[in-house]
């Protein structure tokens, strides 16, 4: 931070800003925002897919320069452009079987950061760097504490590919802030993703009428509205906030909380069959979830709170938003225990009327 | 309803019912609050505290000494001596801190690993205010201001033999003094006697909890050879003593002085040991009135 201080120009606004994963929700979103912000004159936006339809209208009226390359082409666009920020969003959570499942998953993850990364090592223009990271970065351990500040080391590799993903993706950036001190570093490990628009395989999980639990487990879970999340990114790029920061909504949610908030119904499977479904990697659930359904994850966001002045909004109204947008798969809404729990009060005091004299 | 009912009797029954079903229903819709930790305040005080109660009260005939030493407000680490094969004497310390002290503060237990390990116990445990036995989680509680339970025995206190009872083990590390002296709380010592009869430790195989992943498996006079009726406690008389805490405040910078926690766990296991000794003279037998 001292450097920071030294080179006087560090709190001004890049001008030129790489965002990579553009072709997803999350990266389409921060683009298009940053290309609208002043002082902000050009966002190029790099991905090996072409945009997914949903956000394509999005980046197309955003001037947004997408383009269709994988990562080891950051190196050019990053020397070329002067590029002085680079955002990296595309870190993807859960295999896409029609993006080549979880080989091409690890491939992005991993091997696109560290060529990313690479090519941010050797780029004298950058300024700043902002890296997805998630909450998953603390493993899944019994004996890990119930709230993980940024400074909790993971006491066991967890199970998951993603979060195996990110243990290595954190290690990554380690290495690029010792060789390059002088760039600002931000790492935000995100909670889960919540809100009406949000798209990940744990919320399509959430939506099923009925979700498989783990019996003999509730776990405390946090979510993260993703408009909050794209409110911490972009600060992230405009402002100054080097270091780690944990990004969840304060308060919790236990699963089965969620499942009957959602109106859903919870179905307890012993961990070993749910496990087994997760390794033939066709089933709705991942090692990934799993982990999370027998661990639970909780974390401190003081640090957040007090570098970014924005406290998200909490876990419960961020669930309370996912679940008012998602009425299809529900049964058992608590509007309909609420006119069952009435009627079952009448019929006792019509019954008891007709009885006593 | 018969015909002696009056008025007042149907309409105390139309409150319970209305309140059960209410509560049902915030249950299976979910409208409650857990906290971080994973405390249900909710389930706790309607499920939980009324079934401990008629044990501690009915079938242990429980006294309770020296509630006054219980603060009422501010963390503070309630430090016990810990027996009975199942630790029955935790349930009945958090109980015995809600009911006797003033703004019914609830005791977060610290417990151990293995709890959290097995599937239904973890989240009971969790439910009921616990959390796992680390600095971190301890220190979280305490300078949030809760009332933390310990017993720095662990499985060395609850799973010895009878013939040891009453004689407390080595209090491990002393990681319990350190929480309390870098968070500045008081400690109370807690003696428990009665626990040590619930469940006489006679036996333990040791290939079975092995193959279990249990600490060990208990024999008693009645488990397993009674089956299930083996596992009723038997209704040994309790004592509950609470002690003067023992102040920490001008410690806190020696936190991480390993022998000023030495020393401080030694006089908290000395100070239990004698409010043990104490109480045992007091009762006349363990299965007194």
């Amino acid at each position: 931070m001292a450097t920071q201080a030294e080179s006087g120009g560090a709190h001004r606004r890049p001008e030129v800003v790489l965002v990579t994963g553009v072709s997803r929700f999350l990266g389409a979103q921060v683009a298009a925002s940053l290309a609208t912000r002043s002082g902000v004159t050009q966002v190029v936006g790099l991905d090996p897919f072409p945009p997914h339809a949903e956000v394509e209208p999005l980046l197309a009226g955003s001037g947004v320069e997408v383009i269709q390359a994988d990562l080891r082409a950051s190196s050019e666009v990053i020397g070329d452009l002067g590029v002085e920020a680079v955002v990296h969003l595309a870190v993807v959570s859960s295999p896409d079987q029609t993006r080549g499942g979880r080989a091409a998953m690890k491939e992005q993850n991993v091997i696109g950061t560290m060529q990313l990364l690479a090519a941010c090592q050797q780029a004298t223009s950058l300024r700043r760097l902002v890296v997805r990271s998630s909450t998953a970065a603390y493993g899944a351990s019994f004996r890990d504490p119930a709230v993980f500040t940024e400074d909790t080391e993971p006491r066991e590799v967890p199970r998951g590919g993603y979060a195996r993903d990110i243990l290595d993706i954190e290690g990554y950036v380690r290495g690029f802030r010792r060789r390059r001190s002088d760039v600002t570093a931000t790492v935000l490990r995100f909670a889960p993703f919540i809100g009406a628009a949000a798209e990940t395989a744990l919320l399509r999980y959430l939506a099923r009428p009925t979700v498989p639990t783990v019996l003999g487990r509730d776990p405390r879970m946090q979510f993260v509205h993703v408009d909050d999340a794209l409110e911490i990114l972009e600060r992230s790029v405009l402002e100054s906030h080097p270091g780690t920061f944990n990004v969840a909504g304060p308060g919790v949610i236990t699963l089965w909380q969620a499942i009957r908030r959602a109106g859903r119904i919870g179905v307890p499977v012993v961990e070993q069959a749910l496990a087994a479904s997760a390794a033939t990697g066709r089933g709705p659930i991942s090692h990934d979830q799993i982990d999370l359904f027998v661990h639970g994850r909780v974390v401190d966001i003081t640090r957040l709170v007090r570098e970014f002045g924005f406290t998200p909004r909490s876990t419960q109204d961020a669930f309370a938003d996912f679940v008012r947008s998602h009425t299809a798969g529900a049964l058992l809404t608590p509007e309909r225990l609420a006119a069952a729990e009435r009627s079952f009060l009448e019929t006792i005091q019509r019954v008891r009327q007709e009885v006593t004299p | 309803m018969t015909e002696s009912t009056t008025p007042e009797q149907s309409d105390v029954w139309d409150q319970r019912v209305a309140s059960g079903l209410s509560f049902l229903r915030r249950r299976l819709s979910g409208a409650y609050d857990v906290d971080e930790f994973g405390f249900d305040r909710e389930l706790t005080e309607g499920v939980l505290h009324p079934m401990l109660r008629v044990l501690q009260r009915e079938w242990f005939r429980t006294e309770i000494i020296g509630a006054k030493y219980l603060p009422a407000d501010g963390g503070a680490l309630i430090v016990g001596n810990h027996s009975g094969t199942v630790a029955l004497d935790a349930l009945m310390l958090s109980i015995a801190c809600h009911d006797e002290s003033d703004g019914h503060r609830h005791l977060r237990l610290l417990g151990a690993d293995f709890v959290f390990k097995l599937p239904g116990l973890s989240e009971l445990a969790r439910k009921s205010g616990a959390t796992l036995a680390c600095t971190a989680d301890a220190e979280r509680l305490l300078s949030g201001g809760d009332l933390v339970g310990v017993f720095p025995e662990g499985f060395k206190g609850v799973g010895k033999p009878f013939r040891d009872r009453y004689k407390l083990q080595r209090f491990g590390r002393g990681g319990f003094v350190s929480a309390a002296l870098r968070t500045g709380v008081p400690i109370v010592p807690a003696a428990i006697v009665g626990a040590e009869e619930i469940y006489p430790l006679i036996g333990n195989i040791k290939p079975l909890a092995r193959v279990l992943g249990t600490p060990y498996f208990p024999i008693t006079p009645t488990f397993p050879w009674l089956g299930p009726l083996g596992m009723v406690p038997l209704p040994s008389k309790w004592l509950i003593e609470f002690g003067e805490p023992i102040s920490t405040e001008e410690l806190t910078d020696q936190a991480d002085d390993p022998m000023v926690v030495f020393n401080l766990a030694d006089q908290v296991r000395e100070t239990i040991q004698t409010m043990v000794h104490a109480l045992l003279e007091r009762r006349p037998d363990p299965f007194a009135q």
